[in-house]
């Protein structure tokens, strides 16, 4: 009881031991609140690559894929099908795309993946990625979506989309018009059209439609249109190009202004880092996206399928933006185009066909399944091995997809932790220096308390539990800072931001509204134990001399 | 007829104690071959000149030094080569000890100094079962010595006087068989030493307590029942200051 009541004592009257408590109280909030932005970003990342890739892959190691694609996804499902929610398959390859803005032309390389979207979106969030499902932002102010969450996902224009195309179709005829008009003086069919218009889009991020005047100048570098077809007068073409023409040369009637304005047969969902970028208005100084192109544009893919030769040909068709893909990882953002499966396996020559024209069968190139759960990945795995041979292609999880990535953001996170840790451990070296000053000072007690018939370990104890309070004291003061500060880290970045005048949580270079977290039971246990442990470590040498101390001695010291 | 000595059986004696302080490069032979006795009830007094060993022997008897060579026997047993934890017990129930400096630990009230000794020698649940017991023994005894209007008070609350009564009452509450006081009106002046002396005879009549006190004041050395010198470490001869 004595040791209790003596501890006790000497944590309510000594101060200067709470000094030693700072670091260890500060060591404790700090890996907390580290710990758990971290584990918020890192869970954030897994959940966005985990929903765009789905649990199981099965992906072809050939480029032209799978063939017998309902005959595999039909001894996929009975192999596995009890494990599985959901499966998709999907053609991906890589491929390049081609940006028609105002006068400009942006190439760039993307990652084509032909889908489904009805399983794909069983499969992952795709629906939570398209841009017409989310509120929209227009000039500051939130509006709702522009498709609401029980509509399926298609392929189809929103009424917006359409609208939108259909002035820009008119616009473009008018500038052809013109031109004709400037280049052969009058108003009549002339020669082949060789230099196409380019496509009249607006500027910047707002929905309104404003026009700029085309100038008459310029020429865009699109695809020059066949010209083949064009003499022979066919309004539809397919294939190749895809583009149907504004109006063969021949058969320019301004009455007859019937031409399709509708979307092309291959649709797609692009990137939205892929079709626009930030940039500072030159007005007001302020970040605004810039769109090179919106739902309702074309723009026209070119990739490659083994030819009859064996060597690769080029294959070059035109799809409609039909909505805007945003998944938050800029990897996906910035890379990927979501088209059709079935026009992209058209193209690409990957249908079967029977006698009559109708499609049969196709290939592709992977399969994606949502598990029910999914601890049964290695079973899964398992069995499907047993169906589908090495060489055909690789079945794997996510997880070990972006192996790199994952293991990569664990080692930074345990690094981190070492680092931190330190800092307690440091915390410590004061407690033990503290501590043995005061152990100096009650060297005249500990000899009473001996003189009384109190045990050389009865000494011990006193002070290793003196330490083992302090921890504890540091512990809990710890844990309770760094709790609060993740609960109120929005508002505390906002305050850090005010004060410094830089930003410290930049939103747009992370693709987070707020800062993410996730505090772990587990890991805030963790760190209070270890904080205490450190004290109480600390706290043993001098312990030890204070219960080695000889009583005469100790009694007779000044 | 003449005066009988009475022969007691010694409660407690040392034979043939020799220390020696190592300090450095010097070796300083505090006691060379003392010895003394004391039996129950005896009040007896330890004198001679700073550095004579006195209050070494006293150390020596309660068990908070050990001697070079010797023996300390209590009860006819000897006591000195014990185990740490049978050493440890002896001191909290079979010594009360006090000192010149009073001692009394600063965190604790008067009246938890005073239990302290208690609270050492039961274990935390042993203590918790008999707390109410100990603190009404402990008020009584702060009731003894004359302080239980101080008893909710910080040492450093407290004058010279009763710190050195409280020191008393805290080693009283274990009823020790034994009572070794070293220099106890050392750092008091004349009057409250007189005090002192006056509870301290008084103990020693009313509960038969032994007490063994080391002094190098004279006259504070003639009230106990007998005297005992030390001089360069050895005994120089017993005195029998008044006959009992």
């Amino acid at each position: 009881m004595y040791k209790l009541l003596i501890c006790v004592r000497y944590l309510r009257t000594r101060y200067i031991a709470l000094a030693s408590i700072i670091s260890v109280m500060l060591g404790v909030a700090t890996m907390i609140v580290v710990n758990s932005v971290l584990a918020g970003f890192t869970n954030e990342m897994r959940d966005r690559i985990h929903g765009f890739l789905a649990d199981v892959l099965i992906e072809s190691r050939h480029m032209e894929g799978m063939e017998d694609s309902e005959q595999l996804l039909a001894e996929v499902q009975e192999a596995i099908g009890e494990y599985a929610v959901a499966m998709t398959p999907t053609v991906e390859i890589p491929a390049m795309a081609q940006i028609e803005f105002g006068t400009e032309s942006y190439p760039k390389q993307i990652g084509l993946v032909g889908i489904r979207p009805d399983s794909k979106a069983e499969v992952g969030s795709l629906q939570d990625c398209l841009a017409s499902y989310q509120p929209q932002e227009v000039n500051g102010e939130k509006l709702a979506p522009l498709r609401s969450g029980d509509v399926p996902i298609n392929w189809e224009l929103t009424p917006d989309a359409m609208e939108r195309r259909r002035l820009v179709k008119q616009n473009e005829r008018e500038w052809l018009r013109r031109k004709q008009m400037l280049d052969y003086g009058e108003d009549r069919p002339g020669l082949p059209v060789f230099d196409d218009v380019s496509d009249v889009t607006s500027e910047s991020g707002t929905e309104g439609f404003a026009q700029s005047e085309p100038e008459f100048e310029d020429t865009a570098t699109t695809p020059i249109p066949d010209v083949a077809d064009a003499i022979s007068g066919s309004a539809e073409t397919d294939g190749l190009l895809g583009r149907r023409m504004e109006a063969s040369p021949f058969e320019l009637d301004e009455t007859s202004a019937e031409t399709d304005d509708g979307p092309l047969p291959a649709r797609a969902f692009v990137g939205r880092d892929l079709v626009s970028y930030l940039a500072n208005d030159q007005t007001t100084g302020e970040k605004h996206r810039v769109w090179l192109a919106r739902p309702g544009d074309d723009i026209t893919i070119t990739t490659a399928k083994v030819g009859m030769t064996g060597k690769p040909d080029t294959v070059s068709f035109n799809v409609t933006i039909v909505d805007i893909f945003n998944s938050g990882m800029s990897e996906y953002d910035g890379k990927l185009v979501l088209m059709n499966i079935e026009e992209l396996q058209k193209q690409r020559g990957m249908l079967y066909y029977d006698r009559n024209g109708e499609v049969i069968d196709s290939k592709i190139t992977s399969v994606q399944i949502k598990l029910k759960n999914y601890d049964d990945a290695a079973s899964v795995i398992g069995a499907l091995s047993t169906i589908i041979p090495p060489h055909m292609a690789q079945i794997e999880t996510w997880e070990s997809k972006q192996g790199m990535l994952l293991s990569a953001v664990e080692m930074e996170t345990a690094i981190l932790n070492v680092l931190l840790f330190l800092i307690i451990t440091v915390a410590g070296f004061g407690i033990l220096a503290i501590f043995y000053m005061i152990v100096v000072e009650k060297t005249r007690d500990i000899g009473i308390l001996k003189s009384l018939g109190a045990s050389s370990r009865g000494i011990m104890t006193i002070f290793l539990s003196y330490g083992l309070g302090l921890g504890m004291v540091g512990a809990v003061a710890g844990v309770t800072i760094g709790l609060v500060f993740v609960r109120y880290i929005n508002e505390i970045e906002e305050t850090l931001s005010w004060v410094t005048g830089r930003k410290v949580f930049d939103r747009d270079i992370y693709y987070f509204d707020s800062i993410p977290t996730h505090v772990s039971p587990l890991m805030v246990l963790w760190v209070a134990a270890g904080a205490m442990a450190i004290a109480v470590l600390a706290s043993v040498l001098p312990a030890r001399r204070a219960s080695r101390l000889h009583p005469v001695r100790a009694l007779r010291f000044d | 007829m003449s005066q009988t000595l009475k022969m007691t059986t010694p409660l407690i004696s040392a034979r043939a104690i020799q220390k020696t302080y190592t300090t450095g490069a010097h070796d300083v032979r505090v006691l060379r071959g003392a010895g003394m006795t004391a039996s129950e009830g005896e009040f007896i007094s330890v004198i001679g000149q700073s550095g004579s060993g006195k209050s070494t022997m006293l150390h020596v008897l309660g068990l908070l030094d050990a001697p070079d060579v010797g023996e300390v026997l209590y009860e006819g047993k000897r006591i000195d080569n014990l185990s740490e934890q049978a050493r440890d017990q002896l001191r909290n129930r079979v010594f009360g000890f006090i000192f010149q400096f009073y001692h009394l630990l600063p965190e604790l009230t008067l009246l938890e100094n005073v239990m302290a000794p208690q609270m050492i020698r039961y274990s935390l649940w042993g203590y918790w079962k008999k707390r109410r017991e100990i603190k009404q023994q402990a008020l009584d005894i702060l009731g003894q010595v004359g302080l239980s209007h101080r008893v909710k008070h910080r040492p450093s609350e407290l004058s010279g006087g009763e710190l050195q009564r409280g020191a008393i009452a805290r080693a009283l509450i274990t009823q020790p068989r034994i009572l070794l006081a070293d220099e106890p009106t050392g750092n008091l002046d004349a009057e409250t030493g007189q005090e002192i002396m006056a509870l301290l005879k008084k103990l020693n009549e009313d509960n038969k307590l032994t007490i063994v006190m080391v002094t190098h004041d004279e006259s504070v050395a003639a009230q106990a029942h007998r005297i005992v010198r030390l001089k360069d470490g050895q005994i120089e001869k017993a005195v029998i200051a008044s006959a009992m």
